[in-house]
């Protein structure tokens, strides 16, 4: 309130937004723009202020990586478009439409995205900025292997075409797979899609007593299944856990009666999570129960379930914002990678959060293949595991930064998009091709438009 | 960056040499600090601040010339501080306790103490504000004093500087609501510091670690007012309620 015509420094602006990610902690606030056209994009780059842009899909980051103080951030879903060429079985999208838009899109058409994570709710520009990873790394590798060639606009709001097989741009290209966002604006992408003949998942379950019966089955899983991962009760001592494996159905698998529908896919949402949660519903106890439950509920093995896509791929989607069931202190993803030859990390990870009484109701454990060319990209050839942890545990930062080290020590790292709490040391030490990436970042961004809260943390 | 986990990565302490304020720097998560910025005139004890946290294993503590009463460089200093990096938290500490027989024998002194203490906190904590304001997240702790609940014959000119400090506090709090920027008042009672040396102990008075822990537990829960020690806040809420005529036959 001012007598006269004054604008406090202090009033907030009608654009902002305190924003977080996917895990609701340290919110920090940001002008957000939503672009209708690639020239909206160019013009917040050119009229950037101090401190710069950022884009940001559907913020399914769990930390600080779609988020930057002060800055201007370009929240891309308002630029969603995507047309499949089912002749060259290939998808070019807006780097804002979602993989939860396209597969309704294409898999009634007969085709399936190459990768999908957990959630099916992240834009194409999140997927190849986080060079995002499914069930079907050890076969298939990332998203960003499967992008043929994007659209980015540069620090200077120049539009450059990317591909990884031209070889004057390949280096821009894969600084930008995996690159979170800062090496510029992406703004459209084509990728590969895969044929399908049914929109249902031939899914084969068995269980693991122990977590080493459960490693050696993933094993042998990998060997024969293209999608394969492994849920570990959290709780038990001795890490049991149940595997699920699977296949694109083909039609032969379904009953005659089923055939004509093969490819109608329907994904829904089941429920909300309540708007306010008080200091979570998370606790030893519920998380005991669950873990008991879910362990229960899985058959010893069973071979040739159908399931749907989004059973099979994006279970939690079917619960919409999940992540308030932590409640308002927010929480927490830890996932590391390892060499298959420092397997014992994961057994000691989980006796570790055990020990500080780390409830985690989504433990997951997966099997990478071999690494794409991206300096940034999280995958290497190993074992990953992923553990939801909320913040308020006392303890949990001396625990992690213990963890750091034994994964670093393992030549092993964090994933970016998880990441809401590593040191820049431990950053550095674990992505070693970082120079390599920063020395392209400056080519793309000599002034230094683009930038993050986690680009903050971790000073990259 | 505050991490997911509350552990901040940078400080400026405006008044460098506070004790209450180096108790809070040392106590804090130290893991990721590698940005300490001690704020004050230059002084000997201003030096050994910096050589007590960087002896303690704090990384990157450095020194800023800053007077409190020089308001008209705050806006340079400040912008200084925060245009070479963001700051996480920022504790105004700076403040004089004087002796108030002084001040009524020489007004001037008292005038002093209000321009440090009063003037000199509104000037730094506007700017501090805007840039934390820019920035989009961050939080100002201001140490406040419970003096400022209710006036006293013995020391009421003092008083009067932290009950305006403690009411810029708050409306500035207000003002950043929702901001990403945050304020936290806190209501020390007495504290053994250099600053409180020779004079009669108060009931609950605590150490300057006592309260760096309650500062350090408010900022995690996003507290927008603390007492130290906690219990301070009923006895204050008695002491607030006494009629005028017994309270000044209370023994100071």
């Amino acid at each position: 309130m001012s007598k006269n015509d004054v604008t406090s420094p202090l009033v907030r602006g009608e654009n902002e937004e305190l924003l977080t990610g996917w895990g609701r902690t340290a919110p920090s606030m940001a002008m957000v723009q939503e672009p209708a056209h690639m020239e909206d994009v160019q013009a917040a780059i050119v009229h950037a202020g101090a401190r710069g842009v950022l884009a940001r899909g559907l913020g399914r980051s769990y930390g600080d990586a779609a988020q930057s103080g002060g800055a201007t951030v370009l929240r891309m879903p308002s630029m969603n478009t995507f047309t499949l060429d089912p002749v060259t079985a290939t998808v070019t999208a807006d780097a804002g439409a979602s993989l939860d838009e396209i597969l309704s899109g294409i898999v009634p058409r007969g085709f399936f995205v190459p990768v999908t994570p957990g959630t099916r709710m992240v834009t194409v520009g999140g997927a190849i900025a986080a060079d995002i990873h499914g069930k079907n790394h050890h076969v298939d590798g990332s998203f960003g292997s499967h992008v043929t060639s994007l659209t980015l606009i540069d620090g200077t709001g120049a539009i450059r075409a990317l591909s990884p097989t031209d070889l004057l741009n390949s280096n821009d290209f894969w600084a930008t797979v995996g690159g979170m966002g800062l090496t510029g604006v992406i703004v459209e992408a084509t990728f590969n899609v895969i044929p399908i003949e049914t929109a249902l998942m031939s899914v084969d379950t068995e269980r693991g007593a122990n977590l080493d019966e459960l490693m050696n089955k993933m094993i042998d899983a990998d060997a024969r299944y293209r999608y394969s991962v492994a849920w570990i009760d959290s709780v038990s001592t001795a890490g049991r856990g149940v595997i699920t494996s699977g296949e694109h159905a083909t039609l032969d698998q379904l009953p005659a009666a089923k055939r004509s529908t093969a490819l109608v896919y329907e994904p829904k949402v089941v429920a909300t999570a309540p708007k306010f949660i008080p200091g979570g519903l998370i606790n030893k106890l519920s998380m005991r129960a669950f873990n008991e439950a879910w362990f229960r509920k899985h058959p010893k093995s069973r071979a040739g379930d159908i399931h749907s896509i989004a059973a099979f791929f994006h279970p939690l989607d079917g619960v919409q914002e999940w992540n308030r069931v932590y409640g308002p202190a927010g929480f927490l993803q830890y996932q590391f990678v390892v060499p298959d030859t420092a397997g014992h990390v994961i057994g000691e990870a989980l006796a570790r959060l055990r020990a500080v009484g780390a409830p985690s109701f989504l433990t997951v454990l997966k099997r990478f293949g071999p690494a794409n060319p991206a300096p940034l990209s999280f995958p290497e050839k190993g074992w990953t595991l992923a553990m939801d942890i909320p913040t308020g545990v006392a303890g949990l930062a001396t625990t992690l930064d213990g963890l750091d080290e034994l994964v670093a020590d393992s030549g092993g790292r964090l994933y970016l998009a998880k990441d809401s709490r590593q040191s820049p040391e431990m950053f550095r030490r674990t992505y070693p091709r970082l120079a390599q990436w920063q020395e392209v970042r400056s080519s793309m961004d000599p002034h230094g438009v683009f930038t993050s809260d986690l680009a903050r943390r971790l000073q990259l | 960056m505050i991490d997911a986990l509350g552990d901040p990565q940078s400080v400026l302490v405006l008044g460098g040499s506070s004790e209450i304020a180096l108790a809070t720097v040392k106590a804090l998560p130290r893991n990721r600090i590698n940005r300490v910025v001690l704020a004050g005139r230059a002084s000997a004890a201003l030096t050994s601040a910096v050589e007590e946290l960087t002896h303690s294993g704090i990384k990157g503590v450095v020194t800023a010339e800053f007077d409190a009463t020089n308001t008209a460089s705050h806006e340079r200093i400040i912008d200084e501080i925060f245009d070479a990096g963001d700051i996480d938290i920022v504790i105004l500490a700076f403040g004089m306790l004087g002796d108030q027989m002084e001040f009524e024998s020489d007004p001037n002194l008292a005038v002093q103490i209000a321009t440090t203490n009063y003037t000199g906190a509104v000037s730094s904590g506007l700017h501090v504000a805007r840039r934390l304001r820019q920035q989009g997240h961050g939080s100002l702790v201001v140490i406040s004093s419970v003096a400022g609940d209710r006036a006293r014959r013995s020391n009421y000119v003092y008083g009067s500087t932290k009950a305006g400090l403690d009411a810029f506090a708050q409306g500035l709090g207000d003002a950043l609501q929702g901001s990403g920027a945050h304020v936290m008042v806190v209501r020390p009672g007495m504290v053994r510091t250099r600053m409180s040396a020779g004079l009669p102990e108060a009931p609950m008075t605590t150490d300057a670690p006592d309260v760096a822990k309650a500062i350090i537990a408010g900022l995690r829960k996003g507290k927008h007012t603390i007492y130290a020690p906690g219990n301070l806040r009923y006895l204050m809420g008695v002491v607030k309620t006494v009629p005028r005529p017994i309270f000044r036959k209370l023994p100071s």
